[in-house]
């Protein structure tokens, strides 16, 4: 290994760095800056990735599939930093946390970033799945950080849910090993996704198939595919809001990730049974699921978070599906839901402040005592629920088309799911943002600049894809079969 | 030698999941702690052998962190808790013990019948070792869904960590056992240590429509 600082040096080290310094620091606006900062550093670093990626070694791996994500990842990290650090002023000023609590957030902040560029980046399977617990212990201390009965509760569930997951993650990872070994050899070259995927037609086929169930199970518990993702709701309603984003954006779209490398792994071997239908399922299963869930909510976060489910069981579904448009159409629509449900939680938090609840019922009118946060509810809601001509539509378009030509009844399916779910949102955000407001009026205080820019991304993706994103990511579907 | 070390191995590897279905029908918490010692103890022993007969040093860092941590001191620190807390010392069933046995009974079958049908590719040690393993991790599943209390759960999802431990350690030449010892133990820290601070002694049901009510529709 050389010494010289390459890139994915800074993506580990900066938040690393980052985390223990915040820990110390007593003052949250010096920290609050400093998280912003090394964020926006681990941002430069990951784009710096598409010029110049480090050649693959026994620890690291950057190939064309997880830049993707990587970049994305370090994005959103950024945005949500810049979001934070106004929605914490906020908490600070209504008391509901202390000194000592954000300079454990901020601390954890930056080790979840840390954990996730980890996992992101792991070339070893075992190092991967270190990486994913870290990130599930972080997020959970975060999830219970208001230390309300409702927050331990949430965060307890998240606990034991994700721990069970992790532990079938952990089961499959064993497995995998095993079927390598005889073939690969004993040791670290039996973990590594570059020897393993170069390797993968000879594995015994029966024990990649029983990891791989492991695998989706165990990882699937994290992206929250139904009937595994009880946690997900109330960890997102019950944590604080630049969290919720950061669980919606990010680390679903990590423990998706690792589903998908291993993927690869069984498309790469002939004898070994199918992922797609079982993916397929799952996904269908999650998407028409949250759906109905969708109607009876009365938790504005926890309605957004349903709304992860409805899309991480769409994007699952894409890849279950397979083939080169469906692969693109479920890379562009997880970049497009990252961007949205992330800016639509910086819009949900900021509202929740100023309205000081969550409960749907009592939020009304915002369009006109809140004309920009109302506004850009309604902007979100209709970018999600993908409606033309943002992002989302042009992702769920090439979804259901592609299924379409391959299964027609599961692609008509998916959009019955689909419009079930924008019912449920248009009528929950109506009552949210027209009639008369109720309740207070003060101006809202936290910055619009992250959320705005990530509405005028997904606008923009919806009518003009830049020709070199459509080529990688063109490439990047071919590479996922 | 190759005959007695696949038997040892054998055994010890049985042993645990015999010790798995006697955690299943205890229905005191000591008795149940008492019981997890015993089977941290075999799961000690058994790494200690696979280490043994590898001829790999790392696997006694495992068997000593097994023995050390999960024998000794996460029991001693539950009784403790427990003591302190006042938690009720009966553990409540959500299912009978006759009809959780039998359950454990097919998840053994159905693990063994699933490791079986891979015939070639691993050896036979590992494969048995395998078989013994899933056996465990899926007893371990079992005992988190019937048991209502939460130490009791947090039991069940440490015996479903020994399963994960023996699976590796019986994977020949598996790099980073170690790590996945000691990361499963801060785990299993941290989850005692929320036992503790949040005073959590039920577990949540997500089964139970009431306990849905008030929790997810309180106005929520």
């Amino acid at each position: 290994m050389s010494l010289a600082p390459d890139a994915t040096v800074v993506l580990l080290a900066v938040p690393l760095a980052a985390s223990a310094l915040l820990a110390v620091l007593p003052s949250y606006r010096l920290s609050a800056a400093l998280n912003v900062a090394a964020a926006f550093a681990a941002f430069l670093a990951a784009a710096s990735l598409f010029v110049a990626a480090p050649r693959p070694n026994a620890y690291i791996v950057i190939d064309d599939l997880n830049v993707v994500f990587i970049v994305l990842n370090t994005f959103v990290g950024f945005t949500a930093s810049v979001f934070s650090a106004t929605y914490i002023a906020h908490e600070i000023d209504t008391g509901r946390l202390g000194a000592t609590h954000l300079r454990f957030y901020h601390a954890m902040y930056q080790f979840l970033l840390f954990a996730m560029n980890l996992a992101l980046i792991a070339n070893n399977i075992g190092l991967m799945w270190v990486a994913i617990e870290l990130a599930t212990l972080t997020t959970v201390l975060m999830v219970g950080i208001y230390r309300t009965q409702a927050a331990i509760e949430a965060a307890w569930k998240y606990f034991i849910l994700g721990s069970v997951g992790i532990a079938l993650a952990l089961f499959g990872t064993i497995l995998i090993y095993m079927a390598a070994q005889p073939v690969v050899g004993e040791g670290v070259p039996a973990m590594l996704w570059t020897t393993l995927i170069e390797h993968a037609p000879q594995f015994d086929e029966t024990l990649l198939d029983l990891a791989f169930v492991f695998l989706l199970l165990g990882y699937g518990t994290k992206v929250g595919l139904a009937p595994l993702h009880a946690w997900l709701p109330d960890a997102h309603a019950e944590g604080p809001t630049p969290i919720s984003a950061v669980l919606s954006g990010l680390l679903l779209n990590v423990a998706l990730y690792a589903v998908l490398r291993f993927k690869l792994l069984l498309d790469g071997n002939a004898r070994a049974l199918a992922p797609g239908p079982l993916m397929v399922t799952l996904g269908l299963v999650s998407t028409v699921f949250a759906a109905f869930m969708l109607y009876r909510r009365r938790d504005v976060k926890r309605m957004f978070a349903y709304s992860s489910i409805e899309h991480m069981g769409i994007i699952v579904f894409a890849f279950g599906v397979g083939g080169p448009l469906a692969n693109f159409a479920g890379l562009l629509h997880m970049a497009m839901h990252s961007l949205t449900k992330s800016a639509i939680f910086y819009a949900v938090g900021q509202i929740a402040q100023v309205k000081g609840t969550q409960q749907i019922a009592e939020i009304r009118g915002l369009t006109v005592s809140h004309p920009l946060l109302g506004w850009s509810l309604v902007f979100g809601v209709f970018a999600i629920v993908g409606l033309p001509p943002m992002g989302v539509f042009m992702s769920e378009f090439l979804i259901v088309s592609s299924a379409f030509e391959r299964a027609p009844w599961l692609a008509l399916t998916l959009a019955a799911g689909v419009l079930l779910a924008l019912g449920a949102l248009v009528l929950r955000m109506q009552g949210m943002a027209f009639g008369a407001p109720v309740g207070p009026t003060a101006p809202a205080k936290a910055s619009a600049l992250p959320m705005l820019s990530h509405f005028a991304l997904v606008l923009i993706a919806g009518v003009w894809l830049p020709p070199p994103l459509v080529a990688w990511f063109q490439h990047v579907a071919q590479l996922l079969r | 030698m190759k005959g007695l070390a696949f038997d040892v191995s054998h055994m010890l590897a049985g042993g645990l999941v015999l010790t798995s279905f006697l955690l299943l029908y205890q229905n005191r918490l000591y008795a149940l702690l008492n019981m997890y010692s015993l089977q941290a103890v075999v799961l000690s022993l058994s790494v200690a052998w696979q280490a043994f007969v590898q001829d790999a040093s790392h696997l006694y860092v495992t068997a000593f962190i097994a023995l050390l941590f999960k024998a000794v001191v996460i029991p001693l620190t539950l009784h403790r808790i427990i003591a302190r807390l006042g938690i009720q010392r009966d553990v409540e069933n959500v299912v009978g013990a006759g009809t959780t046995m039998l359950a454990g009974l097919a998840l053994v079958a159905l693990a063994e019948v699933v490791m079986l049908r891979i015939a070639g590719g691993a050896d036979v040690l590992a494969r048995e070792d395998l078989a013994f393993a899933l056996s465990v991790v899926l007893l371990g599943l079992l005992m988190m869904v019937v048991r209502r209390n939460a130490v009791s759960m947090v039991v069940g999802f440490m015996s479903l960590e020994n399963g994960l431990i023996l699976a590796a350690a019986g994977a020949k030449g598996m790099p980073l056992v170690v790590e996945f010892a000691v990361a499963f133990s801060v785990l299993v820290a941290l989850v005692v240590i929320g036992v503790f601070l949040f005073r959590i002694s039920e577990r949540f049901d997500s089964i139970d429509a009431e306990a849905l009510d008030s929790f997810r529709e309180r106005g929520r």
